[in-house]
């Protein structure tokens, strides 16, 4: 069966002007991932795997080269355009959570179908049936701040998966995690990307949880510099 | 995205900062307090000073007699005679015109058993009370039959009472005018000073034939005091009486005439303007407080930006598009500025109420006062909060979440 690709990248380049300096962020990076991937980025910091994420996640601009989400070509997209692909096709995981403070789990989750025009009724009921996929179902009243790091970071998952994107894009999601709450997390990851079949794209410096991907791409100075399936690949997710 | 969508995000992001949303709308709860406030002041002086001034007489216009010029000597006003009764039946015929009484006026010493006082004794017509909106506590107001036989009765004022019958009732009671015997038939309700400081109860009310009999012993009157039946009719009236005594009195071409037409428009006029000047002195003020009021939910709303950078990244990321986030802080600027506008619509009338207590003049809040300030108010909040909304929308996603 083929598939268009979730995301396909040619040549992608994004420079940055320092002053009269030209930062190479990416420098010419072809990368595609196929429906159901479970990719980790890793690289030293400053080797532009932040940059693909930001760009892939279209909060940015490439400087040149092509950008396909789900074959469609967002380079000349408006705003508002991309505003909404972000909307409904991406999820967005982030190293220090970012939910809204003193504001529930539920309502947290409720914040991308808000901007998406989901009715009232239906956006409570999704944003539950999300907390009660990742596991904290019981604190769907609970403010944000009153949770640990690991239930916050659930809270952030359930709010990038709520309105069904083909595509997760987490950036250090464990960054700020202790060991067993990483793993939680990555578990979670693991299953959301078997049994639901979304794309992960997660990019991390640490390599015990770029192991937990099916698929490592590794970043130096702006370019791809090896792309490897992960031998075994934890067996889909059995818990470590 | 609906409204009640955004205003509901709004509120919520309000609701978490209770105490500084509360601070920030402080600067436009005074303001719009003060804007109430001190347009009830405005009105409240105002309709404090016209009802001083219809306490003189209701739609009053007067007609006195011209000057005279003797030997090249003239004298002031009124001093002429010209002016008679069938000159007021004639006005009263007039449209426009509610009613008509000559008024005839006589300072002298007046005796009751073994008081004496000197007041003024004023002949008027049965239509005084209604002219002068003058009521009686107690006995009654002579009739037409009264002036039709120059009837010995009179009506005194409370004044004249205390002092000709100090303890006990006058009714029935004998005054000797000008060693003319009067009975009392009534007495007008106690009415204090006039504007002008004038004891207005220190009068005596006669038929004016009886004064011009007993008293003056001519044919001619003081002056003609005529109710207009509006207040937009004074002016009309005024209008109509000047070429009818003119016919009346054979005044053609350019001759002086002998009679002048007053109301008290004029006056009242200049106490509203007075009025109106300190109201919008006080609107203005009110309206910078407003001004600082605004400018405060600027600083606020810009403080709110800076500190909420990971939320905007945040809302960006999740598929908020840059209009979004605009709406979303000009309707909490909108919103804060708006309760603003209610709460101190609320204490604007509760401060009112106490300014009239100590002021001793009636609250009137001109509904308009409040609308306006209300407008105004959110109008602030739009104009205050465009500025720190668009530096909202327009953030790059990428720094907004990196943002410590």
């Amino acid at each position: 069966m083929t598939q268009t690709p979730v995301v396909r990248l040619e040549n992608l380049r994004k420079t940055y002007a320092m002053g009269d300096q030209e930062v190479v962020a990416l420098d010419g990076v072809d990368l595609t991932l196929e429906h159901g991937e479970f990719v980790a980025v890793m690289g030293a910091s400053g080797s532009g795997k932040s940059t693909l994420l930001h760009m892939i996640g279209l909060l940015d601009r490439p400087t040149s080269g092509l950008y396909l989400l789900e074959g469609q070509d967002v380079s000349q997209l408006d705003g508002d355009s991309l505003a909404d692909l972000r909307s409904r096709r991406l999820g967005f995981v982030f190293q220090s959570y970012n939910l809204l403070a003193r504001t529930t789990s539920v309502e947290n989750v409720e914040l991308p179908m808000i901007y998406a025009g989901v009715p009232d009724a239906e956006r409570r009921r999704r944003a539950l049936a999300a907390l009660e996929t990742v596991g904290i179902a019981d604190m769907a009243y609970h403010v944000s701040n009153q949770m640990s790091g690991g239930q916050q970071q659930r809270v952030a998952i359930a709010r990038a998966l709520v309105n069904d994107p083909g595509l997760i894009l987490a950036d250090e999601p464990t960054g700020a995690l202790d060991t067993k709450s990483s793993q939680e997390i990555m578990d979670l990851f693991a299953r959301l990307n078997r049994e639901r079949g979304i794309t992960v794209l997660l990019v991390t410096h640490e390599p015990d949880v770029g192991r937990r991907a099916k698929r490592i791409v590794t970043f130096r100075d702006g370019r791809i510099v090896s792309d490897t399936p992960v031998a075994g690949a934890q067996l889909d997710g059995v818990p470590a | 995205m609906s409204l009640r969508t955004l205003i509901t995000i709004a509120w919520r992001a309000l609701v978490r900062n209770r105490v500084r949303s509360l601070l920030t709308m402080l600067g436009v709860i005074i303001g719009v307090a003060a804007v109430v406030i001190t347009v009830s002041i405005g009105a409240g002086a105002r309709a404090s000073i016209a009802a001083q001034i219809n306490g003189i007489g209701s739609n009053l216009v007067i007609v006195i007699p011209g000057n005279v010029t003797l030997n090249g000597v003239r004298t002031g006003s009124g001093a002429a005679s010209t002016l008679t009764p069938d000159d007021g039946l004639a006005i009263a015929k007039l449209p426009h015109v509610a009613a008509v009484t000559p008024a005839v006026q006589v300072r002298t010493q007046v005796v009751a058993g073994e008081n004496n006082w000197s007041t003024s004794v004023a002949g008027a017509a049965p239509t005084f009370t209604y002219i002068r909106e003058w009521a009686l506590s107690s006995g009654s107001f002579f009739t037409d039959a009264d002036v039709a036989q120059s009837a010995k009765v009179c009506v005194l004022g409370q004044t004249v009472v205390d002092n000709l019958f100090p303890g006990g009732s006058p009714l029935g009671k004998t005054v000797l005018i000008r060693n003319v015997p009067f009975t009392v038939i009534g007495v007008l309700a106690a009415r204090g000073q006039s504007a002008a400081g004038q004891d207005q109860d220190d009068a005596i009310v006669i038929p004016y034939t009886a004064a011009m009999e007993r008293l003056t012993g001519n044919r001619f009157i003081n002056a003609l005091a005529i109710s207009a039946d509006d207040v937009s009719s004074i002016v009309p009236v005024e209008n109509e009486i000047t070429p009818l005594l003119e016919q009346r009195h054979r005044i053609v071409g350019t001759q002086e005439d002998d009679f002048s037409v007053r109301s008290l428009q004029d006056i009242a006029n200049a106490a509203s303007a007075t009025a109106s000047v300190m109201e919008y002195l006080l609107a203005g003020v009110a309206a910078v407080s407003l001004l600082v009021g605004g400018i405060g939910i600027m600083n606020i709303m810009l403080v709110s930006v800076t500190e909420r950078t990971r939320e905007i990244g945040l809302r960006i990321a999740v598929g908020a598009r840059s209009s979004a986030i605009l709406e979303q802080f000009l309707i909490e600027a909108v919103v804060l500025s708006s309760a603003g506008g209610a709460l101190g619509i609320a204490l604007g009338v509760l401060g009112s109420g106490a300014v009239s207590v100590f002021g001793k003049w009636p609250m009137v809040i001109p509904p308009e006062s409040i609308v306006l300030a209300f407008v105004f108010a959110a109008l602030t909040g739009v104009f205050f909060g465009y500025y720190p909304a668009s530096k909202a929308a327009h953030l790059n996603p990428i720094d907004a979440l990196r943002f410590e």
